[in-house]
């Protein structure tokens, strides 16, 4: 017979289970180490905390333009303005960019003078996976202010989505 | 044809005292954060540009640090007030201390 009867291939329920708990372990062994973020709200949290210095972080001030899904998240395009005179008395020190869950929360920070006339930018940044980006900003009187945007990554920066 | 590496500036070539110009600055640069692997498997060298500043005269407009989220070919858009005739000098430092400037020059219209 060239056809030989299908039974003599069927695995018995205990082969089965074999079978799937081999397969788990090596799931759990493999497949579950971290890929690419390592970075977790929590440091980012800690980075902003830093930067306040044991100032008060207060909420406002930043308007942040994000898209709220964007499909290439190797360069997606941020803009952030400071509302702020930007006098010699009163100006925004530096402004810093942080991604919550990216391999390395801090993005960039940049630093305005008065000649800088307004502290508004528009940059591309990497962005690994869905997250929360804070903008915060160090006036010229040590305060500081922060805002938050969420954007949607259908595919993310790392190569994972 | 523009050269592969030079930096692409856009900001206007006259102003107003007190106006407030946008300026537009863009740099050809890979920006490798020194994690990823290339196709052969081996892990890309670490080539990021670390610092951009633009000074007028000398004196400081905008400075920028960046770190791993900057995106490749880095651009940057941002803004200087208007004080008087004078060079403006951009200048990217990168990994293994190369150094890439460009100046433009602005003049006023206005005395």
């Amino acid at each position: 017979m060239i056809i030989e009867p299908m039974e003599e291939y069927r695995l018995s329920r205990r082969q089965v289970l074999v079978l799937g708990g081999v397969a788990l372990a090596t799931t759990a062994i493999f497949g579950l180490t971290p890929f690419n973020a390592k970075a977790s709200p929590k440091e980012a949290r800690a980075k902003l905390a830093e930067l306040a210095k044991g100032a008060e972080l207060q909420k406002g001030r930043i308007n942040i333009t994000l898209p709220k899904l964007t499909q290439d998240g190797s360069r997606t395009r941020i803009k952030f303005a400071v509302d702020s005179p930007m006098t010699e008395q009163d100006y925004v020190k530096s402004v810093h960019i942080l991604a919550e869950r990216n391999t390395v929360p801090n993005v960039g920070t940049y630093h305005f003078t008065p000649l800088s006339g307004k502290a508004e930018i528009t940059t591309r940044i990497r962005i690994v996976k869905s997250q929360t980006i804070i903008v915060a900003a160090e006036m010229s009187d040590g305060s500081i202010y922060y805002a938050k945007a969420r954007c949607n990554v259908a595919r993310g920066a790392g190569g994972c989505g | 044809m523009m050269k592969p590496n030079a930096p692409r500036i856009r900001m206007p070539s006259t102003a107003k005292i007190g106006d407030i110009i946008q300026i537009k600055t863009k740099i050809r640069h890979p920006m490798e954060t020194g994690w990823r692997k290339g196709g052969d498997g081996q892990t890309v060298p670490r080539d990021r540009i670390t610092r951009f500043t633009c000074t007028f005269e000398g004196k400081e407009v905008v400075s920028a640090d960046y770190d791993s989220g900057i995106a490749s070919d880095p651009y940057l858009m941002f803004h200087a007030k208007v004080t008087g005739t004078g060079v403006y000098t951009f200048k990217w430092e990168a990994d293994g201390e190369k150094i890439m400037t460009t100046s433009v020059p602005l003049t006023i219209t206005n005395a």
